[in-house]
């Protein structure tokens, strides 16, 4: 031991896991220092492009001259479908996804052509002197006229389990119904972005504003005609993304990258919101039809759904949304005899996407509603409903695609916040102060939530991590996850500051880079956590093994005997700075620098058959939610919300209250004020936020009680035992939609089941009112 | 046909050729250099781009450039003062009222200018006030707190 050892001194470092730490960048974010895309210096002869949208859902491009466009001031150069020299695809999982129009259009705002000019203004004026022609198609744009059609991006899909059919027949009570749900703009503040410079020998690097760097990757590489080697895709961060920035991104760089490409200028593709919104995928909205059968109780015997999802004009993640659709719509309920029919439809709209929740929103939303309907036809309270045909822990706990529910803590998370909240006294006043008055209504509901966490496609469940340590003991950290605000990069340097017992302030995380981790999944499933801070933890652990082997070779100890604790390393009971630690085993030749990986274990699953483990757990939430209701006006407002969910032991539960919050109140706008409004030739009417409203400040409530369940550890071995808190309490805010639905069902006396369709906009809300009055 | 603008920007004289219909939100980022100011909606709504133009609050995606001529011009970039975080800004780190930070720039802007004019302001006040300012991350509970504190810290 040399002269420099000193005892521990046994404090905390800072930044350990389970600390509420500000987000890393939050110092950066409040000064105006946080780099986005289009906030990095700007390279020599930038050029700046722009997109000319189809304006009709479905022809055949009968001329397209550019003529005028080239003439342009400013303009450099213009490019069509028949300029890609590579493949003209950036379809993420099925090739059928052109990046310009090849002939044919099939969406209003599908990209035709590109610009790019020596300004953004003069590209994009530009782009209205183009001369194309259309020959006008007929287009298909509901999804139940898809189904009639049979027209479809990827072939309807089946689970069934039991016999539903017969179930029903015998049942002592039968409902059938159908209902729409709207989609959602996920509007993420900052517009999709990127930035292409060609390097040396025709490579390219790209910024990109993107969830995938490596997709973005390999679909620009195969999009200018070389491979994954020849392009670098890096991303330090996004101004929100919320899946709209997972398969999305493609699109903007490889126009960005092949302009760059041919004109041999460095160019910046930025759309303007409302391209944004026309051009770029959205959450399917779906019409949903069901029938069931229960008993005086509720208690659901058997049931069949059949979804329609409008996926637009390519398949795009459609597939799995919609496979996540079919896993999700039992909820946390045990649906014995149960048929799912899943369409995806193929619509002259644009293709529509991720967006938190993955298509399990709408199954739950289709659960939920069918619950609440056998509640109100019952005259029950619908939590007793609920419970009545909640999964349990032991028996009636496998679901409809075979897996056994091991962590089922529902009723432990709906206790509370039914007890935090005092639903039922509020359940009575509510009918109380309904029954005295005439005008305005109030509803209340508690809905509870579990969502399945991995990715359902079981080989995207891996992930990487690159760590260097340098010889002052600090830390340079990369992983394959990419950060949107959600605080991913603050949760792995956590993981790491951990590991390795160093202060955080020692750790510099590090922007997304397709050279640094290659093949990287998708930061996206809720899974960034789990998956990219397991591969740090391996990163940091390899190295950590190293600098034990070294200090037990070098002071003559056992391995045994080399703990790190507090930015020292315990030698024999005798400490040793970090950094000192590490200098001398640099000197030693010792490697400092080493990659981490990470699979998921236990999940299988074959999607032939629709069975299998494709969770590897699950999380749990519920909400309360209280609304009043103007019946003559269908406006109504957000009274009171309780939460309680569940995050296994929170790796930072400042970053996940703010998920949960924020998570919870962007979903209350999916169902209430966000409107994606299409007119009958399949133009989007709704293409800005002057007319598509996204919740506002004054929309929260003060009453808004949210809580993170207490000391409940994922029985799962995941990351310091932590759970996914990305997407699942989004669907908590299916309380508030059942809250109005009581509100509703108020006029007619709770008699009649209100016929009110998803977003619940004033509009929405008065036609259900009316039904009401019609019927009663 | 270009002209010049001048004005004061976060205390320095800055001065840029501009044309006409030069966005003064374009002249700050693009000509200027100031990044922090962000561009969200490009139609005067989100609020991102939220700077003060002689002490009040504008969106600077609807004010032209030669709108600002002479005028005393400061950003997110001015707010912080000899290193030190500005309590604003403080309040919103400490109190986690951002996620991805891209409308935090704006929101600050715009949430100390309802300071200027109501030191004390309630919660029901801030929110009405920051209804010109998105956030999709948020949920808005965290700014609310954030800007709360801050205007304790700033009564003293």
């Amino acid at each position: 031991m040399d002269d420099s050892a000193r005892q521990h001194s046994g404090e905390r470092i800072s930044g350990a896991v389970g600390t509420p730490i500000p987000h890393d960048s939050a110092h950066l974010h409040v000064s105006g220092a946080a780099l986005y895309t289009d906030d990095l210096p700007e390279p020599r002869g930038l050029l700046h492009a722009a997109v000319g949208l189809s304006p009709v859902a479905h022809a055949r491009i009968a001329a397209l001259d550019l003529g005028e466009v080239l003439q342009a001031p400013g303009v450099v150069d213009a490019m069509t479908a028949d300029d890609i020299p590579g493949k003209n695809n950036c379809g993420p999982v099925v090739a059928d996804d052109p990046v310009l129009a090849p002939g044919v259009v099939e969406y209003a705002g599908q990209a035709v052509f590109a610009v790019a000019a020596e300004s953004v203004e003069a590209a994009r004026k530009a782009v209205h002197l183009a001369k194309v022609s259309y020959e006008e198609l007929k287009p298909i744009i509901d999804p139940v006229e898809a189904v009639a059609a049979s027209s479809f991006v990827l072939p309807s899909e089946v689970i069934e389990r039991g016999d539903s059919r017969k179930a029903i027949d015998a049942a002592a009570h039968r409902l059938q119904g159908r209902v729409s749900l709207g989609g959602q703009d996920q509007f993420y503040l900052e517009g999709q972005i990127a930035m292409a410079l060609p390097r040396e020998d025709g490579d390219l690097f790209v910024y990109s504003s993107t969830q995938h760097p490596g997709e973005v990757q390999h679909l620009v590489a195969e999009a200018i005609g070389r491979s994954s080697k020849d392009v670098v895709v890096e991303c330090r961060r996004m101004g929100g993304a919320f899946g709209g920035k997972e398969s999305q991104p493609a699109l903007i760089a490889c126009i960005a990258s092949l302009l760059a490409h041919k004109t041999g200028r460095p160019c910046k593709l930025r759309l303007d919101r409302d391209v944004d919104m026309l051009m770029t995928g959205k959450r399917h909205d779906f019409v949903i039809d069901y029938e069931v059968g229960f008993d005086d109780d509720g208690l659901i015997s058997g049931i069949r759904f059949e979804f329609a999802a409008r996926c637009g004009m390519s398949a795009d993640l459609s597939g799995a949304i919609n496979d996540r659709t079919m896993f999700h719509c039992d909820n946390a309920y045990f649906l014995e005899n149960i048929s799912i029919v899943s369409h995806r439809c193929k619509t002259n709209t644009v293709s529509n996407t991720a967006f938190r929740g993955f298509g399990g929103p709408q199954g739950m939303f289709a659960i939920e509603h069918v619950i609440d309907d056998i509640a109100r036809y019952l005259s029950r309270n619908p939590l007793d409903v609920r419970k009545r045909n909640f999964y349990g822990k032991t028996t009636r706990n496998v679901t409809q695609y075979q897996q056994t529910i091991e962590d089922n803590i529902i009723e432990d998370v709906v206790t509370q916040v039914e007890s935090s909240s005092d639903y039922a006294a509020r359940y009575a006043a509510v009918r109380a102060f309904n029954a005295d008055s005439a005008l305005l209504k109030k509803g209340i509901a508690l809905t509870p939530v579990k969502f399945g966490i991995s990715f359902t496609a079981t080989h995207l469940n891996q992930a990487g991590a690159l760590l260097h340590v340098y010889t002052d003991g600090t830390v340079h950290i990369n992983h394959g996850g990419t950060e949107m605000g959600q605080g991913l990069f603050t949760k792995v340097a956590q993981v790491v500051a951990e590991e390795l017992q160093i202060d955080i302030d020692r750790i510099k995380i590090t922007a997304s880079d397709t050279s640094k981790v290659p093949n990287a999944s998708a930061t996206a499933a809720s899974a960034g956590a789990d998956l990219n801070g397991k591969a740090a933890q391996a990163a940091a652990q390899t190295v950590k093994r190293r600098l034990i082997q070294f200090a037990a070779e070098h002071f003559n100890v056992e391995p045994s005997a080399v703990r790190f604790e507090n930015n020292e390393v315990l030698v024999g009971g005798q400490a040793i700075g970090f950094a000192e630690l590490v200098h001398l085993a640099w000197f030693a030749r010792t490697s400092l620098s080493a990659t981490g990986f990470y699979k998921t274990p236990k999940i299988n699953y074959d999607r032939s058959t629709f069975s299998g483990r494709p969770f590897y757990y699950y999380a749990y939430g519920a909400a309360v939610s209280e609304v009043i209701v103007d019946t003559l006006t269908g406006e109504h407002r957000l009274l009171r919300v309780d939460i309680v969910h569940d995050c296994g032991k929170s790796l930072n539960p400042a970053i996940d209250l703010g998920q949960i919050e924020g998570g919870f109140i962007q979903g209350a706008g999916w169902l209430t004020t966000e409107e994606l409004w299409w007119n009958e030739k399949g133009e989007l009417k709704t293409h800005a936020p002057s007319t598509y409203k996204i919740p506002v400040c004054s929309d929260v409530p003060e009453e808004f009680h949210v809580t993170i369940l207490e000391s409940q550890a994922n029985r799962e071995e995941t990351i310091h035992r932590s759970k996914a808190v990305g997407e699942p309490p989004l669907m908590l805010s299916l309380s508030v939609f059942h809250a109005l639905r009581d509100a509703v069902a108020s006029v007619s006396n709770y008699q009649v089941l209100p016929g009110l369709n998803a977003p619940a906009t004033p509009e929405s809300v008065l036609r259900a009112i009316d039904g009401q009055r019609a019927a009663g | 046909m270009p002209s010049t603008v001048s004005f004061t920007l976060n205390g320095e004289p800055v001065s840029a050729e501009v044309s006409s219909r030069t966005l003064l939100v374009d002249m700050i980022r693009e000509q200027l250099g100031r990044t922090g100011t962000h561009v969200g909606c490009d139609t005067s709504q989100c609020g991102a781009c939220v700077i003060h133009v002689d002490g009040v609050s504008v969106k600077s995606c609807t004010m032209l450039a030669l709108q600002a001529d002479g005028a005393d011009v400061v950003t997110i970039e001015g707010v912080a003062r000899n290193g030190e975080l500005h309590p604003m800004q403080a309040a919103f780190r400490e109190h986690h009222g951002l996620q991805c930070g891209f409308c935090t720039p704006g929101m600050i802007m715009s949430a100390l200018d309802l300071l200027q004019t109501n030191p004390d302001p309630s919660e029901g006040e801030v929110r009405e006030w920051l209804e010109g300012n998105l956030c999709r991350c948020t949920g808005y509970q965290n700014i609310v707190k954030a800007v709360l504190s801050a205007a304790a810290t700033m009564r003293g």
